[in-house]
């Protein structure tokens, strides 16, 4: 590199107060009134910043060729221990009855999943990067489905379906900045709306018909469209037959497969109490470290899964407000950074960490006012965790040694 | 992958709309939430963590008229326990059951208290002893939810002495709370349940209170002082009553434990009762907090009916006492003077048509005046009286004179006398045609179809007293009401007080219990009064007396009713000993007299 690289400071700031933001209110959460372990958690996660801190700065001295060099091995070593959690995993928090973290004995490591969500990113965008054209059939999906479907379908073992909802998001989204046209994202995703709107004959019948049409219209290759509604019809169709012959028991199990913590009164509770924290709090918030509804353990794990209820209530709507549009800074930078990267392979990394922060953030912010399922993914730089603070350290680092390498010289984007 | 820079814009554009997209959805929803529904959330966070804890009010205390306590609040623990199901209660209870020696009864009870209140704190034991208390304060922190509460407790320090009027207290129950007259209760509240205490619990019982626990989600008291102002509970004003305690005790000591029956004294010219008693009685004290089923059962089971109230429950043809009600409505019609003898003289019965009515003096009484007649009590003047009035202006008096009315003392439990409405009584009773004229006979001497309270002729003979005011009986202290029920002239009055007062002298169905005192002027103190028997088909006859001293000026009139008691000059001791006392004269002691 003969160009000098210019750090995009932009970016490091958004990241640094979003974690600084984090640690305060993880140290928050430890604030009540009956102390427990979660008052002493704030000083690891300090620590656990101060190591990705340390990480981001070596990723971005290393440069981007390093990196897509590095991707098959970490991809390969992150599916081997993903592969470990079905062997030696634990749960922990929201999702106490899954094997997503690392154990021995007792004692518990790390979440792989974190790190594999980074390593997927890099292996999808490196196979994506390598297609000339962008795939216009399903069969060109190949490569990169089975890149994605390798790493989703051990963490649906084990079973984590936050996290394979995130691997999910990342996948269209990277499909959709590598160019792959809507219409086959549609087709892709069709099989998955089929089983969603099979509970309603009607819903199904018109979607069915609206699917039709955009065959017909984007014109796949026969054996494609074929297989595309023989798939729709069985989910659609034969999957509820087939569920209502399951005995209840046998539903009950499929259920806690889908979604670990289908305990309806532990989960509903949750739900309910973070939404009288956050409703509670008011425009201004009860104030930093006085949060009721936390102080007097009414809000479950409040340091992880639901600490943006922390802010809710402590904060209030300005406090929502600021964490929010700090995450949209964040986004529309990285945004900008894959619009003006030097390669398709940088692009698609940056748009793909991108992407898999975003569904982090809709999914977790939008469980604790219940308008999400409850499926225990962390708010990236605020939830109390080591692996995700690291990885999300590790994508920061990649980021910036991007938008350096990035046209023009990062100082461009400041226009 | 097409990677031209235009397409790059254009999916970079299209991203940042769905990102921005994403913020005003969710920054919209945290508007409605925290900003529109603000207040809805915040009631259910304080909800949350705010326990109320209800502070129960004391009771209003209750005085005699001299200023003696007669119903109290003693303080009392009570301890109850807060739970968010009935698992979690069922649960509690039993780690809790061996230390507060709680049996299957006392979990079910408070298992049902829980049902019927969730919210509330469950009162596990009303009233736990020190030890128990003690020994809970000590393991305060293995049961974070449990309560130990200073309540008071309702206390009668004369017991049995005064429950015929005082009633007792106990925790409202289900058919109570559906009641619209305790629309402002809450189940676990205490109400009067008889007596003084339910007449007149709308002034007895005090506003409760409430005091706010901050709590953690484990139900753990977190901080000492209230995060909201406590609502002391306020006590109820106290009630003062006519009642002299001091002739109440006199009055229940005469009955003791074998006899059976009751006694009113009541002030004449007011109508304040100054002792109402019924024999045998039981203990309020047992029925607070809960009536324990062993002594509800002995009670229940004992054949003098403790439970019954002699004064104001039970009815009892009146006898001769009635006697002076037939000489009113005959002297208020104009029927008889005090000088006329009637047709027929006494030989110790009258015949009349087929039937033989006798005299309770076998020997006969001869040829009678009005005074004479009372005097001796002769039934065969009164036959005679009876047909002149005819049965239908005896009927009429009657109901004029309130024979068919409660006397509208101030107890919720007061039976209704029966006399007949009308003629048209018998008609539908026996048919028409189907009886005689003999009921006239029947009804004239206080037998037939007349069945009186002892409170009801009480209240007769204060209009006796009175020259015709009849007071309505009061015990608690409130505003006197009296009327009208007969209108004699003062010589009329002054006969029947004649011959009520010959009643105690010599040669009267009493003597033997006349008065020994003196009036201020120097005079003989007179008991004026009438004994009577009430004929009981199922057993031995019920004794009566009712009347009043000191004749001249009454202070006091009395009625007894001895269940069994064969014949009124028993009664007639009792009322002569209880008037004596409350007079503060000694009552002569003579061998007892027929009659």
């Amino acid at each position: 590199m003969s160009r000098p690289i210019v750090a995009d400071y932009r970016l490091l700031t958004a990241a640094g107060i979003l974690s600084v933001f984090g640690v305060a209110m993880v140290y928050s959460a430890g604030q009540t009134d009956t102390p427990t372990a979660v008052a002493t958690v704030y000083k690891s996660q300090i620590l656990w910043l101060l190591i990705g801190l340390g990480f981001a700065y070596g990723v971005g001295h290393s440069s981007v060729r390093f990196i897509e060099w590095v991707t098959t091995p970490l991809y390969l070593l992150s599916i081997f221990l993903l592969g470990l959690t079905l062997v030696i995993g634990k749960g922990a928090g929201t999702a106490a009855s899954t094997k997503s973290w690392l154990a021995i004995g007792s004692h518990r490591i790390g979440q792989p999943s974190e790190i594999a969500k980074v390593t997927v990113v890099l292996m999808l965008a490196k196979v994506l990067a390598n297609q000339r054209e962008a795939p216009k059939s399903l069969l060109d999906l190949w490569k990169p489905a089975v890149v994605v479907a390798i790493p989703w379908l051990i963490i649906m073992l084990q079973p984590d379906l936050g996290t394979g909802i995130v691997f999910i998001g990342i996948f269209f989204a990277m499909l959709y900045w590598a160019g792959v046209a809507w219409p086959l994202l549609i087709l892709i995703a069709s099989p998955a709306i089929s089983l969603i709107l099979s509970f309603s004959v009607g819903l199904w019948g018109a979607w069915f018909f609206i699917l039709l049409a955009l065959v017909l219209w984007y014109r796949p290759y026969l054996i494609e469209g074929i297989v595309l509604m023989v798939l729709n019809v069985t989910t659609g169709v034969i999957a509820p037959m087939m569920w209502e012959k399951l005995a209840p028991y046998q539903q009950n199990r499929l259920k806690t497969f889908i979604d670990p913590t289908a305990d309806p009164r532990a989960s509903g509770y949750h739900v309910i109490q973070s939404k009288v924290a956050i409703g509670s709090g008011g425009f201004f918030g009860k104030g930093f470290t006085m949060g009721s509804q936390k102080r007097l353990a009414f809000l479950p794990e409040q340091h992880t899964d639901f600490i943006f209820s922390v802010v809710g209530e402590e904060l209030g709507f300005l406090g929502v407000t600021v964490v929010l549009s700090l995450f949209l800074w964040l986004f529309l930078r990285i945004t900008q950074v894959a619009e003006r990267a030097n390669d398709s392979y940088s692009s698609l990394v940056a748009f793909g960490l991108m992407s898999g922060w975003f569904v982090h953030v809709l999914v977790n912010v939008g469980m604790t006012l219940n308008l999400m399922p409850i499926t225990g993914i962390p708010l990236p730089f605020f939830s109390y965790g080591g692996s995700f603070m690291l990885a999300s350290w590790l994508a920061i680092g990649i980021l910036m040694r991007i938008s350096g390498e990035g046209r023009g010289s990062a100082l461009s984007l400041y226009r | 992958m097409s990677f031209h820079p235009n397409d790059v814009a254009r999916r970079a554009r299209m991203s940042s709309l769905a990102l921005g997209l994403g913020f005003v959805l969710l920054v919209g929803a945290f508007f409605k939430t925290q900003v529109i529904q603000n207040k809805q959330y915040v009631m259910q966070s304080e909800e949350n963590r705010l326990r109320p804890i209800p502070l129960p009010a004391p009771r209003g205390i209750i005085y005699d008229r001299h200023g003696q306590v007669i119903a109290e609040n003693l303080p009392a623990y009570s301890v109850s326990i807060t739970a968010p199901s009935v698992d979690s209660l069922r649960s509690a209870l039993a780690q809790l059951a061996p230390t507060l020696q709680l049996g299957q009864n006392d979990i079910n009870l408070a298992i049902r208290r829980y049902r019927r209140a969730p919210t509330r704190p469950t009162v596990i034991l009303a009233d736990a002893s020190i030890d128990i208390v003690s020994v809970l304060e000590e393991h305060r922190l293995d049961f974070p939810r449990l309560i130990i509460q200073s309540v008071p407790k309702r206390y009668y320090p004369d017991g049995p002495i005064v429950a015929s009027f005082v009633g007792y207290t106990g925790e409202i129950t289900e058919s109570e709370l559906n009641d619209p007259k305790y629309t402002s209760y809450k189940p676990g509240q205490s109400v009067g349940k008889a007596g003084l205490e339910k007449q007149y619990e709308n002034i007895l019982h005090g506003r409760e209170g409430v005091r706010f626990d901050e709590v953690d989600a484990r139900g753990r008291p977190v901080r000492g002082e209230g995060p909201r102002p406590d609502l002391t509970a306020e006590g109820a004003p106290p009630l003062y009553t006519n009642i002299d305690l001091d002739l109440q005790k006199f009055t229940s000591g005469i009955f003791a434990d074998s006899l059976q029956g009751g006694a009113i004294a009541i002030d004449p010219s007011t109508g304040e009762v100054l002792a109402l008693y019924s024999a045998p009685s039981w203990d309020p004290n047992k029925f607070t907090g809960g009536i324990p089923v062993e002594y509800y059962k002995k009670l229940l089971d004992d054949k003098r009916r403790p439970l019954v109230n002699k004064v104001i429950q039970g009815r009892y043809p009146p006898g001769s006492t009635f006697k002076l009600a037939t000489s009113v409505i005959a002297l208020e019609n104009g029927l008889v003077t005090p000088k006329d003898h009637m047709p027929v003289p006494c030989t110790g019965g009258y015949q009349y048509g087929n039937r033989y009515f006798r005299c309770w003096e076998k020997k006969g009484h001869g040829s009678l005046s009005l005074e004479d007649a009372i005097k001796h009590s002769c039934d065969t003047y009164f036959y005679q009286l009876g047909l002149k009035i005819g049965l239908s202006r005896l009927i009429a008096g009657g109901i004029s004179l309130t024979m068919r009315d409660r006397s509208g003392i101030d107890l919720p439990e007061e039976n209704q006398p029966y006399w007949p409405y009308a003629t048209e009584y018998y008609d539908k009773k026996y048919g028409p045609r189907n009886w005689s004229n003999a009921e006239t006979l029947n009804l004239a001497i206080g037998q037939g179809a007349n069945s009186q309270t002892v409170v009801n002729m009480a209240k007769l003979y204060t209009a006796l007293a009175s020259g015709g005011m009849a007071s309505r009986p009061e015990i608690a202290h409130l505003v006197a009401q009296r009327k009208p029920i007969y209108k004699l002239s003062p010589d009329l009055q002054t006969t029947l007080l004649n011959g009520l007062k010959a009643v105690t002298e010599a040669g009267g169905t009493a003597a033997a219990s006349a008065l020994s005192g003196t009036t201020a002027g120097g005079e003989q103190m007179k008991l004026a009064g009438k004994t009577g028997t009430a004929q009981n088909p199922g057993g031995a006859d019920h004794g009566w007396f009712v009347g009043f001293a000191p004749a001249d000026n009454p202070k006091i009139v009395v009625a007894v009713l001895l269940e069994f008691g064969l014949h009124g000059s028993r009664a007639a001791h009792i009322a002569s000993a209880i008037i004596s006392h409350y007079l503060k004269i000694t009552p002569i002691q003579a061998t007892m007299d027929e009659g």
